[in-house]
């Protein structure tokens, strides 16, 4: 069976500038979103606080939670529905270290007025400011980290030019991703960087493979120019993106829909990631050493009018 | 069939066996004989599938630094008056300094013969005129000071260690980390609070003489006695439950620690049915305890735990047997976890929780079996995709894949990994990302074919142009997955682990193993079309 056929020769490089359009949009849209919220929504495990998961025996809802918490004078409660089951809630506070009893009130006072037995606490994770800020530092250097081996990597395997275009690639797929958690009110915690760096790889992965066959198609065919062989790379490995993107979007539906509340958003971050990881390689990642070879040729045409005019 | 084929086909065959008598313990756990589960682990579950406690302490090193001024301060007082050296006054500034006060030149010099004598680590410093009076300044050498942070976090995970043996937890994890910082996993823990309440207590255990004269409200007011210290005495009405605090006046001074004990025990009372803990001290706290009372009768010794007033009783005789009881209407639990705490021993300075992440038992089964319905789906997903668009070949990936899945799971047992829900998430992911090794190569195979060569060329030659590439795509996802390793804790390590493992095991898979069953498959019958 074949979804692409063999010969099919779609010019994508030739829409690399309505790409990039649609790909600023969405980078400005993601961009506007963390301006107006003031930054990423960062979990309590970036930001400290405590978070407390209930399940109740009886049909709730989450004002009826908080008056019952409110006696408790714990500063700013937010209660939200968690996950499949209709009777489980997630309340978060702010407070965090240095409260040794902090679940014990909210479960005693939870059971209180929903009376002994009916009340399950499930979870409770309470990371103090100091650790959430050292959690946040960490994350954030070990993407950089990440992406600096990276670049190493691929300028070794191929140019530089190439580790420039697959980090131009990683960063418009998490500015994008990124985006998307602000836009969907999604926060972000400890499992979403590993999540991101899970993108940063798959991404690059699809991103290789095309590279992988410019560099083998330049080789061959070089008078046909460098546009040519990128598009016809693109095209070449078209079969195999859309297959391997299929069957890891699968994988990861299936972890979105069955795998649960507790890991609902990192199934999230990885859809959003492979959709754009996979676009990015096409869209993006091929286009940027168009540019490249673009503004070097311009300016080495350049220098031969200036050296001809002398 | 060709000399290298057998290799292959042995070396492949050997990593199968290995990998299914690896799983073994998982699988069928206490079934099998002795040798066998002792040379493999079962998959260890991390916190989050099987439920438990993960907390981060702080040891507050600095009160530890405090407290040995503290202690400095006291032996030099004695020893200033044993010389009769005369001096005003001696204490700890808030700056971790001791000053001692004096009215002259030559009581100073004494007081820095006397210092330099007895406590080495010290450093004198500049001399400042208060008035008419003259200030010596002593501070801790920083070798000292960061001796002392040392000792107090060793001494604090040692005290936490004995506290967590007492308290009966299978295969807890304590360990220090950097920054004064302690891990400590409980897993399947029963009851988090109590665990919370046992842990984080310093439990110093301190008597201290109860001033009489002074008034209790005058010093909530502000008004201190000199040498004087304003606690709450606890009181629990038995009928209601309810509890509250009254002040009390001591002394600043401790006149016996809790360091000095040697057992400490639950006990009921006959009288009011009350549980009390029982303490017998060792032989020299046994004699200053006979010290003590026999100097005191009369008066009342409060007996203050981490700085609140358990009970003040009055001192009728000497008491001489070395034991002494600390009431304070407990409750049978509190009373319990009151005596472990003793045995074993107070904190050498308090600790704060820092990170708690406890996840209940039946959040975790819900949690493996999500995620391993998760697995399974997309599994079925993926392997039917294979089998529609690739046939024959799509057969051979799907068996690769199953292969690759038995070798994650043999990995993280012979590893001794940890498996976690995100690590769950890493297996789902691998499944998805493994067939893409077979994807590439097999669209290079239809590549060579449209060609035009024969099923054994294109074979080659689809595997040699794929190898490299799947190589490179690989290594960079490794990168990013050994990065995660490093900085990882918990539950995303493991999602680094099983990233990990699943990236070396499915380029071993799809290059080795794949390549093995094209070849077997050739080798036995003269193939014309290939079915891709």
């Amino acid at each position: 069976m074949q979804i692409i056929k063999h010969d099919i020769n779609i010019d994508f490089v030739g829409k690399r500038k309505l790409a990039m359009i649609i790909s600023g949009v969405v980078i400005l849209l993601g961009l506007a979103s963390l301006v107006i919220n003031g930054g990423p929504n960062y979990g309590i495990d970036f930001v400290g606080g405590t978070l407390v998961q209930v399940k109740f025996t009886e049909n709730t809802d989450a004002g009826k939670i908080k008056d019952s918490l409110s006696t408790l004078d714990l500063g700013s409660v937010v209660v939200q529905h968690f996950g499949d089951d209709a009777n489980e809630y997630l309340v978060r506070v702010q407070e965090s270290a240095n409260n040794k009893e902090l679940s014990k009130l909210i479960s005693g006072s939870l059971e209180s007025s929903y009376g002994a037995g009916k009340v399950e606490i499930r979870r409770v994770e309470m990371v103090g400011p100091q650790v959430g800020k050292d959690l946040r530092q960490k994350g954030l250097l070990s993407i950089l980290y990440a992406m600096i081996g990276i670049l190493i990597y691929i300028s070794w395997r191929f140019e530089l030019r190439f580790a420039i275009g697959a980090i131009i690639a990683l960063l418009h797929d998490v500015m994008i991703t990124l985006g998307a958690f602000s836009l969907s009110g999604r926060e972000i915690d400890l499992p979403i960087i590993a999540a991101f760096l899970a993108i940063i790889g798959y991404s690059l992965n699809d991103t290789i493979i095309v590279y992988d066959r410019i560099r083998e198609n330049y080789g061959k065919h070089q008078k046909k120019g460098f546009t040519a062989v990128v598009n016809s790379s693109i095209n070449e490995t078209l079969s195999r993106t859309i297959l391997t993107s299929g069957t890891t979007m699968l994988v990861v539906l299936a972890l979105f829909v069955f795998g649960g509340g507790v890991i609902h958003n990192f199934a999230f971050a990885l859809l959003i990631g492979i959709l754009v990881g996979t676009y990015s390689s096409i869209f993006v990642a091929s286009p940027v050493l168009i540019f490249w070879d673009d503004y070097r040729s311009g300016g080495q045409k350049k220098v031969a009018a200036e050296g001809g005019a002398r | 069939m060709s000399n290298s084929l057998k290799i292959r086909t042995g070396l492949v065959l050997g990593c199968l066996i290995l990998a299914l008598v690896s799983l073994g313990p998982t699988l069928f756990g206490s079934d099998l004989p002795d040798w066998w589960r002792k040379t493999f682990d079962p998959i260890h579950l991390g916190l989050d599938l099987q439920g438990g406690m993960h907390l981060v302490l702080g040891v507050d090193v600095d009160k530890a630094v405090e407290s040995r001024l503290d202690t400095i301060v006291d032996q030099s007082e004695d020893l200033l008056r044993e010389k009769d050296v005369i001096f005003k006054r001696i204490d700890r500034s808030s700056g971790e300094r001791i000053i001692v006060t004096v009215y002259d030149e030559e009581a100073g010099e004494q007081a820095d013969a006397i210092m330099a004598e007895n406590f080495p680590n010290l450093e004198a410093m500049t001399l400042t005129a208060e008035g008419a009076y003259i200030q010596k300044n002593y501070r801790l050498s920083d070798n000292e000071i960061e001796a002392v942070r040392e000792y107090a976090v060793r001494q604090a995970l040692e005290t936490l260690r004995n506290r967590v043996d007492q308290f009966g937890v299978s295969e807890p994890t304590l360990q220090r980390q950097e920054g004064n910082r302690i891990l400590i996993q409980l897993p399947g823990v029963k009851d988090p609070q109590r665990a919370i309440d046992l842990l984080g207590k310093t439990a110093r255990l301190e008597f201290k003489m109860v001033m009489e004269d002074a008034n209790p409200q005058d010093a909530i007011a502000g008004n201190l006695p000199a040498g004087g210290q304003l606690l709450y005495e606890r009181r629990v009405d038995p009928r209601s439950g309810a509890v509250s605090e009254s002040p009390l006046i001591v002394e600043d001074k401790t006149v016996l620690t809790g360091d000095l004990l040697s057992n400490a025990q639950v006990r009921i009372d006959t009288r009011f049915n009350d549980p009390y803990v029982a303490i017998d001290f060792n032989s020299v706290g046994a004699k200053r305890f006979d010290q003590i009372t026999g100097a005191n009768v009369g008066k009342r010794m409060a007996i203050v735990l981490d700085d609140t007033v358990y009970s003040a009783p009055v001192i009728r005789e000497r008491i001489s047997g070395g034991s002494a009881q600390v009431s304070g209407s407990f409750t049978e639990q509190e009373a319990t976890d009151l005596a472990i705490v003793l045995r074993a021993g107070s904190l050498p300075a308090p600790v704060d929780i820092l990170e708690n992440r406890t996840v209940g038992p039946s959040l975790g089964q819900d949690s493996i079996d999500q995620g391993m319905r998760s697995v399974l789906i997309g599994f079925v997903l993926v392997v039917v995709a294979m089998l529609v668009y690739y046939k024959f070949s799509g057969l051979v990936a799907n068996t690769v894949l199953m292969l690759n899945l038995v070798f994650i799971m043999a990995m993280l047992s012979i590893f001794g990994a940890t498996l976690t829900l995100p690590g769950i998430a890493g297996i789902v992911l691998t499944v998805g990302m493994a067939v893409d090794a077979n994807v590439l190569i097999f669209e290079r195979i239809r590549e060579e074919l449209r060609l035009g060569r024969t099923p054994r060329a294109a074979l080659e030659a689809g595997f040699e142009k794929a190898k490299l590439t799947i190589i490179d795509a690989n290594v960079t996802t490794l990168i990013a997955a050994l990065v995660l390793f490093q900085f990882g804790t918990g539950p995303v390590k493991g999602f680094a682990v099983t990233l990990s493992v699943g990236i070396i095991s499915s380029l071993f898979t799809a290059v080795v193993v794949s390549r093995l069953i094209f070849d077997l498959y050739l080798s036995r019958s003269k193939v014309d079309r290939l079915s891709i």
